[in-house]
């Protein structure tokens, strides 16, 4: 109880509480804006919060994210274009809706689910993590390889697109993060002599690179028109929404599960949890047939688990180090940069950081009902805020926030690299996430390997030694094996008959 | 621009092999069979492997896919220029910055870019010295970061 006081006091400060304000207007504007993405927030945001403590930067952190995947609804609902990727599930059924005349309900309806959602997944990250946390403490170094590959695989696998070709991002992932002096025998790998090098591969350049540069290059190499924002009277959002909510309620709670469910799962985020609760909806729905035609439900359901998708990533992110989505890989570099390494030994040792990380969960999705509102209200005014201004205004944020970390323009030399990397890579369908995964996960997952090997002597079998190791390590070795073995008995199968 | 898989399958397999024969040349920890190069040389023979399988697979659908397909912005002149401007901009101010100083080199860049992306030259250059003068009150004077002043030093404030 002391903990959970002590956690209050520390975000209920006035500077705490205003820098949660100015990240939910920054989250809310960013968000509400197509084509700049909740994970582009979070990287222009970090040069920022690198100056702060661990509780304001958390927090602001948490709170842009919160406003920012709320705001993607509003111009999928005016627009027809999803402000960020998680509204894109619903985008043609929300922008329906409008052609209805029911914009008003369809935002309305959007805001109160985020919030429930985002409620729901919070609750969830409160009550398990700290559980988890004390089972977690008993596990070696064979434990925590075996996580990181299974959060890797499950990357790889969840990944839009090709397996094949979210294996080779994992790896380039991988790659990078071997750059630099080397972890067990202190040696130069990849440096070519470069003292700037030995430090390795900034985390932040990296990814403001990966996420912002490469947007801004995606936005040149477009041919976006400016859109027409539907010109209907938007008034009161919460009026009838009562009996939709009550109506639906199961479809929220559900929406929820699904959501925080998805979210804890390695690499799969607040985007793919949209998808599935849309597709969840809509198969257990008693009107299937409405869906698609401006229909109510797939939003609720949808709505609620994008949000909630957001805390669940925070699950494997506070209690393991590894990340639930590419916005926590961001978060655990931060976390890294703070001293305030993730794992079971901060719920120990600084239990009052973690709790004030749920608090500062709470207050977000609290927030958003006002503040979304707010938004609603503006989303014209932002809506026609002109693309060609806001990018090289965003390029010029990039190139000052990887420069700020080390004071050097080695940050944007990486930057750029990286950047045009991630655009070459995303134009040839070769998924983003598992790159940036790879890169948090590869010291870590390096670590843990050679010492593991040094335990063991040498020995592979070693890695199966403890019995929860055996069950991580046959539970990864079924996922990289599994499917390739199935799919090969198949086609002999299918073959025999002939 | 799209690239058949087997662009990048012999890519990665070039690249693979790099990583995999400079990881040789690293030091062995002293009494064990494994040090420092076991972690580039295991995913270099996972590049490699998995280039292999693109390089087929690209090679196989090469009637279908062309080995380069500019998209349609590239074969505009005036497109690939304006794309092409962003990485240059972000090498002038790596190699100009220190000389000419933050708030120069930011002014010109934005500048640059807004006329280009055809904003008025009024707006342009309003809006570029006001963010310029944001950015760096926002990092140079709050977050203390030491934005270069070049040319300026006489007047910094």
């Amino acid at each position: 109880m002391d903990v959970l006081l002590t956690a209050f006091d520390l975000v209920f400060t006035p500077y705490v509480l205003l820098v949660m304000l100015g990240a939910a207007l920054f989250g809310l504007f960013v968000g509400s804006i197509p084509g700049l993405t909740a994970t582009m927030a979070t990287a222009l945001l970090i040069p920022i919060t690198f100056f702060m403590d661990p509780v304001p930067a958390i927090a602001a952190i948490v709170t842009t994210v919160a406003m920012a995947i709320f705001a993607g609804d509003i111009p999928g609902c005016l627009l027809r274009i999803p402000g960020t990727p998680a509204s894109a599930a619903y985008a043609d059924e929300a922008h329906a809706m409008t052609a209805k005349g029911l914009a008003e309900k369809a935002l309305g309806a959007s805001l109160v689910c985020a919030v429930i959602g985002g409620l729901i997944g919070t609750l969830v990250l409160a009550t398990t993590a700290p559980l988890l946390a004390e089972f977690a403490i008993q596990f070696s170094s064979f434990e925590y390889f075996w996580l990181a590959c299974l959060g890797l695989s499950c990357a790889v696998m969840i990944s839009t697109g090709s397996v094949l070709k979210g294996v080779v991002s994992l790896l380039i992932g991988l790659f990078i993060s071997t750059i630099g002096i080397d972890i067990t025998a202190g040696h130069p790998r990849f440096t070519f002599g470069s003292v700037e090098m030995m430090g390795g591969i900034s985390f932040i350049p990296a990814m403001i690179g990966m996420f912002a540069v490469s947007e801004v290059l995606r936005y040149v190499a477009s041919n976006r028109q400016k859109p027409q924002v539907s010109q209907q009277a938007i008034g009161n959002v919460f009026r009838g929404l009562g009996p939709v909510l009550a109506r639906y309620k199961i479809n929220l709670l559900r929406g929820g599960v699904i959501g925080t469910a998805i979210g804890i799962l390695p690499g799969a985020g607040a985007d793919i949890a949209a998808w599935v609760a849309y597709a969840v909806s809509k198969k257990f729905s008693r009107e299937p047939e409405k869906f698609g035609s401006g229909h109510v439900e797939g939003l609720v359901d949808s709505g609620c688990a994008n949000n909630a998708g957001l805390s669940g990533a925070w699950v494997p992110a506070l209690v393991f180090g590894i990340p639930g989505d590419s916005i926590t890989a961001i978060v655990i570099g931060v976390l890294y940069m703070k001293g305030m390494n993730p794992g079971p030994t901060v719920f120990l040792n600084q239990p009052e950081l973690i709790y004030a990380v749920f608090v500062a969960f709470f207050l977000a999705n609290l927030a958003l009902l006002p503040l979304g509102f707010l938004a609603i209200r503006l989303a014209r005014q932002v809506l026609r805020m002109p693309q060609r201004v806001l990018m090289p205004i965003i390029l010029m944020f990039c190139l000052v926030g990887a420069f700020a970390i080390n004071n050097t323009v080695f940050g944007i030399s990486i930057m750029l690299v990286l950047g045009l990397l991630a655009y070459l890579m995303e134009e040839n369908g070769f998924p983003i996430a598992p790159t940036i995964l790879g890169i948090v996960l590869g010291t870590m997952l390096e670590d843990n390997f050679m010492s593991s090997m040094i335990k063991a002597d040498g020995d592979l079998l070693g890695f199966f030694s403890r019995p929860i190791a055996l069950v991580l390590g046959i539970v990864t070795l079924c996922i990289w094996f599994l499917p390739p073995i199935i799919r090969a008995l198949r086609s002999t199968r299918g073959r025999a008959p002939q | 621009m799209r690239l058949n898989d087997a662009v990048f399958g012999i890519a990665l397999l070039f690249f693979a092999f790099a990583v995999i024969a400079y990881s040789q040349t690293f030091p062995a920890t002293f009494g064990q069979n494994y040090g420092p190069d076991l972690f580039p040389v295991l995913i270099g023979s996972g590049l490699a492997i998995c280039g292999a399988v693109l390089t087929f697979r690209g090679w196989g659908a090469r009637k279908v896919v062309p080995w380069v397909e500019l998209g349609a912005w590239a074969q505009d002149r005036q497109k690939l220029v304006t794309f092409m401007l962003i990485p240059a901009a972000l090498v002038f101010y790596i190699l100009f910055s220190d000389f000419l100083g933050f708030l120069p080199t930011a002014l010109l860049i934005l500048f640059v870019l807004l006329r280009r992306f055809s904003v008025a030259p009024v707006n342009a250059l309003g809006i570029a010295c006001i963010t310029t003068l944001l950015i760096h009150t926002v990092f140079a004077r709050f977050l203390l970061v030491p934005l270069p002043w070049g040319l300026l030093q006489p007047i910094a404030w």
